[in-house]
Parts: structure tokens; C-alpha cells; sequence
């Protein structure tokens, strides 16, 4: 386990162990996001009051997990840099942030589409829709921040303290329907509790949320790949793995 | 632990937990900001400023709604099973507005202690089933709201 855990730390072992793992992970994503989107979409059965409206559901609830997620993600990559100066925490972070961002546009926009015809408005000024929004303008600042440094170390350490510190919000998002009054309905589908929806109806939004998972795993172990083989480009390992192809 | 990272991992730790304490302290002065609606008890209370835009919310009551047959306004009462409030609208509702649904309304409170609705908005649980089964459970003497309590019930 801790041979592993140190193999990951330095940018040669994630390099060579992230080749055997990248192919699985890209496989699995591809067959699951293929078969819950069309089971969702094309079989499971409408809602009783929302109708073929629902089917929104598919997307947005798995693009909103890993929204969050990416973000505690970012955090946790943030103290691993701050704290034992593992470079390649920081690699992994700096490719995570567009793509988190990018998910939790989805996210809120997927939920304005779907706002309109259930709930008759596309936006409101709620707990839940605001603390999102704010997720997305961290993102931004995140990704601005780490730009905004001519020393990309700086650049790196002021947007793992913004990420450490952001990640403040992802309970008030969490709980954000429990605490206030809102528009947005409490959690359908959550990891402690029984989905509050029969199984024909969560089985295939399950397999789209794994199928996400697996999907931003495999984007984020390429594009640290490459991030590996740009910033390590003056490195012996790498001249000598270019030479040789 | 080396005493350095050690060091670092402490000061990161108290970083965050001021930051969310002052994040914590802020939303609660604010809480009842952040809540986006009155419920008809608190209106009833009087805590709800008159003749000010604001947002009521709760459930429509079953056997209220009645509707203008020569024009769009529509009455319809709201409730939390504690206060009712009267809300007058003129205008398309939702295709989720249904008695028995949780609604959001925005408008004022008039004097004569009506809210009159510049909008409404429905509010849906977190309940989702075919409707064969909203159907089945109909017959079998269920309503499909309870579905989501027996749900819950079972664990």
C-alpha cells in the first residue's frame, strides 16, 4: 500500500503506473456512461408527475457529484503540495479545476433547464442554486489564480490555499436544503440512505454517477500524464523516454 | 512526522477552521435571510413585513383552489398544517401546481390579510416513481407523498 502511495508521488512511478491503469478506467467509463444514458433516457420509466421531464435527472445529479467532489479533490491535493511539497498532488489539481469547473456549469445549467418547466422559473436566489454559483466563481478564481503568477510556484501555492479554504462551502451546498427553506428539494440519491425512487428509476442514474467517476479518473490521469511530460520536459527519464520512441 | 510539515499541517488546520467559523458566524446572522420563503405561520406571527415583496411557501391545501371561469385569476389557500394563508394570483401556473403539491409564491400581503402572487413557483419532493406504481399505490389506499415517508420508515 505505502510502496504504491509513494510510487504515485513521484512523477516517473504515477507516469508508468498511470499507463497500465488509464486503458481499465477509460473502458469502464465509456461502457457505463453508454448503458445508464441510454437506460435512463431511453427506458426507464417517466415520473408520474414530472413525466419524460425527470429524465434531466441523469445528468444533472452526476454532474453535480463530481462538481463537489472535484473540489474536495482540489482540497486534499492542495494540503498533500502545501505539506509534503508532492509535486505531482499539484499536477493532478491544475488539470482538475477546468474540468470541476466545467461540471459544475453543467450542473446549474442542466438545472435551469429543468427548473423551467417543473418548478415554472429557470433561476432563483435560493441556498442551494447560490452556494453553487459560488462553487463555479471559486472554480474561476481557482483556475485565474494559479494563472496569475509569472513564478508558477506562487501561482500554485495561492490557489491551494483559495481550494483549502473553498472547500468551506461543499458542507453548506450539502446541507444547504436541510438548514433553509429552498426551492430545490432535499437529496434523492445519496451513499448512507435508500434512494427515495424505485430501482428501474436509480439503477441507471447509479451506473451514470459511477460512470462519471470513472470518466473524470481516466481525464484526470491523461492530462497529468501530460502535465508530467511538460513541466519534467528538462528531466533525464523524460529526454530519454522521447529518444526513444 | 517531520516537525516542519508537521508545523505547516497545523497552521493550514487553524486557517480552515477560522475560515469556517467566520463562514459560520456570518450565515447564521444571516439565517433568516437566507431562508427563501415565509412559511404561513411565521405570516401569521407577523414576522413578514406588509405590502413588501416577499416569498411565501407551503403546501396547497386540498379542496381550495378555485379558479375564475372568465378569467385567469385563481385563490387558492396555503398551508404548513398550522396557518393558513389566502393567495390571489392572476396568471398561468406551473404544470407541477396541484392541491396537495408544495408551491412557492412571491407577491405582498395585503391589508385584509390575503398575499397577492406576482408569481408561482412549484416546489417537488424528492420522490420520483412510474406512474404505474403512483397508480397501484393510489388504489391500494396510499397517497404517492406517503411513499417517500414508508421509504424512509423502513431503514
Amino acid at each position: 500500500m505505502w510502496r504504491i502511495i509513494h510510487q504515485l508521488g513521484s512523477p516517473k512511478g504515477f507516469y508508468t503506473l498511470s499507463a497500465r491503469l488509464q486503458p481499465w478506467v477509460w473502458a469502464a467509463a465509456a461502457l457505463l456512461m453508454l448503458i445508464g444514458g441510454l437506460w435512463g433516457l431511453l427506458y426507464a420509466p417517466a415520473d408520474y408527475q414530472q413525466g419524460d421531464s425527470f429524465r434531466i435527472i441523469y445528468v444533472h445529479v452526476p454532474a453535480a457529484f463530481l462538481a463537489q467532489s472535484i473540489f474536495v479533490g482540489l482540497a486534499v491535493a492542495a494540503v498533500v503540495f502545501l505539506v509534503w511539497k508532492i509535486k505531482v498532488a499539484d499536477m493532478a489539481a491544475s488539470v482538475m479545476a477546468p474540468f470541476g469547473a466545467g461540471m459544475t456549469f453543467v450542473a446549474l445549467f442542466s438545472g435551469a433547464v429543468w427548473g423551467v418547466p417543473t418548478w415554472g422559473t429557470w433561476w432563483v436566489w435560493d441556498a442551494r442554486l447560490t452556494s453553487m454559483l459560488i462553487l463555479l466563481f471559486l472554480y474561476i478564481g481557482i483556475i485565474a489564480l494559479r494563472g496569475a503568477y509569472a513564478h508558477r510556484d506562487s501561482g500554485s501555492r495561492a490557489a491551494s490555499v483559495l481550494a483549502i479554504v473553498g472547500v468551506i462551502n461543499i458542507p453548506i451546498i450539502k446541507y444547504s436544503v436541510e438548514w433553509w427553506n429552498t426551492l430545490h428539494q432535499p437529496a434523492t440519491f445519496s451513499i448512507t440512505e435508500r434512494p427515495a425512487m424505485p430501482a428501474e428509476m436509480w439503477l441507471p442514474l447509479l451506473l451514470m454517477v459511477v460512470g462519471f467517476y470513472c470518466f473524470c479518473i481516466a481525464l484526470t490521469l491523461m492530462r497529468t500524464r501530460n502535465e508530467i511530460l511538460r513541466r519534467e520536459s528538462s528531466k533525464r527519464w523524460v529526454r530519454d523516454l522521447v529518444r526513444g520512441q | 512526522m517531520h516537525p516542519k510539515r508537521k508545523q505547516k499541517l497545523f497552521i493550514i488546520m487553524g486557517l480552515l477552521s477560522l475560515a469556517a467559523i467566520a463562514v459560520g458566524l456570518t450565515l447564521y446572522a444571516l439565517r433568516s435571510n437566507v431562508n427563501l420563503f415565509f412559511s404561513p405561520m411565521q405570516i401569521a406571527d407577523g414576522e413578514a413585513p406588509m405590502e413588501r415583496q416577499i416569498r411565501a411557501g407551503g403546501m396547497v391545501k386540498e379542496d381550495s383552489v378555485s379558479r375564475n371561469s372568465e378569467n385567469l385569476d385563481v385563490v387558492f389557500t396555503v398551508t404548513d398544517y398550522v396557518d393558513d394563508l389566502e393567495v390571489r394570483y392572476s396568471g398561468i401556473l406551473p404544470d407541477l401546481f396541484r392541491e396537495g403539491q408544495g408551491v412557492v409564491v412571491v407577491g405582498e400581503m395585503r391589508e385584509g390579510g390575503y398575499f397577492q402572487a406576482s408569481e408561482v413557483m412549484a416546489k417537488h419532493d424528492e420522490n420520483y416513481m412510474p406512474k404505474e406504481v403512483a397508480d397501484a399505490l393510489e388504489e391500494s389506499g396510499y397517497s404517492p407523498e406517503d411513499y417517500g415517508v414508508k421509504v424512509k420508515g423502513a431503514d
